[in-house]
């Protein structure tokens, strides 16, 4: 974990995943998009609307794994004052908020023609708006002050309190009757054929992989932001942040 | 070291404070947050009567009479059942058999919905498997074969309105897909 | 032509699956060019910073 603190070999690490991240998300879109859209049947109930859940369903994932992350490094920050962690949650958030905003709208577009709604008041839609906004607090919030520093604080005490919603959000289906249907992981498998469920995992590793390559980029860009600042700040410290 | 240990326990404590207080609000607004309730809740007069409400349950099966736009229809969570009557489009997945939810009121003993929501579970399948499935005995209302002990019946609702799946075997929810 | 055709009707639920599909790599391409861009601006301004102020060895 404390390895992990310091930016040389942290960004180590990420640079040598990210072309395997680059080029799996690749490789699984370019065979999980035919596999979405043509080759996979359409569902006994739902006709070809069904194709909307390989695009919600990843994204809706992806909402929730980047907020485990966000969280851990939020918490991390607090913790340890890794300032990793909070370049790490920087760069990650304005991404979960995009597949949070992503989710909604698949899920909208999803609903008006199955359910007769684009938009309904249930646990589990109202959860995932929760979290949009509090991506968005999150965001907004980082850079709200003028010493970073205290940005980094503020957000990442948000970022820990949100975690919160997170399990709210996955047994919302559980807890309260909603609309939006329960979870298709049962104890003894999935409730999904498989010729259902490979576009999905297919959709799901692509989606998954993009987000890790997307992430390690704007790391990149979160630390030369970092090293800029501190360029400005004083000359002295430029020679350690130039030290790559 | 315990400055960074302390920090830790802090934040956990505070974790579990925000976490306790969150659920014990949401206990206390269980009631608001249930989308909607079930027949034995309104035949049970646990709601107002006059006052716009969601109930939900399952189809019955053999109760949809359509004239035009007018459509009527029961509502049953298999303990009890309410008479809903509707005017205008139905959602491409109100079937017989399967989930629904309507939004209206209660007057003289029948729900004048003003919208209907269509509930799906969770079961996906292609068609010839949902063919196949009724084919070989194996079917189940609500899509998959069930797992044993959950068979038959709404499914145990975590409270007890709840969960519209899985009633015991009336046909109906094989019907073709929507633009198939 | 017709199974083209059959393709893009989407069983009649053409409008919804094209405009989430649409979205979602609109808003999939945007987010990665986005964050490239901001890494190329960043890496010419460190790029920059760095060649006004040689570094010393200084700390």
């Amino acid at each position: 974990m404390h390895r992990f603190a310091n930016p040389t070999a942290f960004m180590r690490i990420a640079n040598a995943i990210f072309p395997w991240a680059a080029g799996l998300a690749t490789v699984l879109f370019v065979i999980g998009l035919p596999v979405a859209l043509v080759t996979s049947p359409p569902d006994y109930q739902q006709g070809d609307s069904v194709r909307l859940f390989y695009v919600h369903v990843p994204s809706a994932w992806i909402s929730m794994l980047v907020y485990g992350s966000l969280a851990l490094s939020s918490a991390a920050f607090l913790i340890w004052r890794h300032p990793m962690a909070s370049v790490s949650a920087r760069a990650i958030a304005p991404v979960g908020a995009i597949f949070t905003a992503l989710a909604l709208v698949t899920g909208a577009l999803w609903g008006r023609p199955m359910w007769g709604a684009y938009w309904v008041w249930d646990a589990r839609l109202t959860s995932e708006l929760l979290l949009l906004f509090i991506y968005l607090g999150y965001i907004a919030i980082a850079d709200a002050f003028e010493d970073p520093e205290r940005g980094d604080k503020a957000a990442a005490v948000l970022g820990v309190v949100g975690s919160v919603n997170l399990p709210i959000i996955h047994f919302s289906v559980e807890w309260w009757n909603t609309l939006h249907q329960p979870s298709i992981i049962k104890m003894d498998g999935f409730t999904v054929d498989g010729s259902i469920l490979l576009p999905l995992f297919l959709m799901l590793g692509a989606f998954t992989c993009y987000a890790v390559a997307i992430w390690i980029l704007r790391l990149r860009s979160e630390l030369l932001a970092v090293k800029l600042r501190n360029a400005r700040m004083s000359e002295v410290n430029l020679a350690s942040a130039a030290a790559e | 070291m315990t400055r960074k240990r302390r920090r830790m326990y802090f934040l956990l404590l505070g974790l579990a404070g925000v976490g306790a207080g969150v659920a014990l609000a949401l206990s206390a607004f269980q009631d608001s947050i249930v989308f909607f309730r079930s027949p034995t809740e309104v035949v049970e007069g646990k709601v107002a009567t006059g006052q716009r409400l969601q109930i939900g349950g399952l189809v019955e099966a053999g109760s949809v009479v359509k004239d035009g736009q007018n459509v009527s229809f029961a509502v049953t969570d298999m303990a009890h059942t309410v008479k809903v009557k509707y005017t205008g489009l139905l959602p491409d997945l109100f079937r017989e058999g399967q989930g629904v939810v309507a939004e209206g009121k209660m007057e003289h003993g029948v729900f004048m919905a003003s919208t209907i929501l269509a509930k799906h579970d969770e079961n996906y399948m292609p068609k010839e498997v949902a063919d196949a499935l009724k084919k070989s005995g194996h079917w189940q209302e609500g899509g998959v074969p069930a797992p044993p002990g959950q068979e038959g019946g709404v499914q145990a609702p975590p409270h007890q309105d709840g969960g519209v799946q899985a009633p015991p075997g009336q046909e109906g929810a094989g019907q073709s897909a929507p633009g198939k | 032509m017709d199974s083209l055709t059959t393709f893009f009707e989407m069983g009649g639920y053409a409008a919804f699956v094209w405009s989430g599909y649409g979205l979602t790599a609109v808003a999939m391409i945007g987010l990665l060019v986005g964050s490239l861009r901001t890494l190329r601006a960043r890496e010419k301004e460190f790029a920059a910073v760095r060649r006004n102020r040689p570094t010393g060895d200084a700390q």
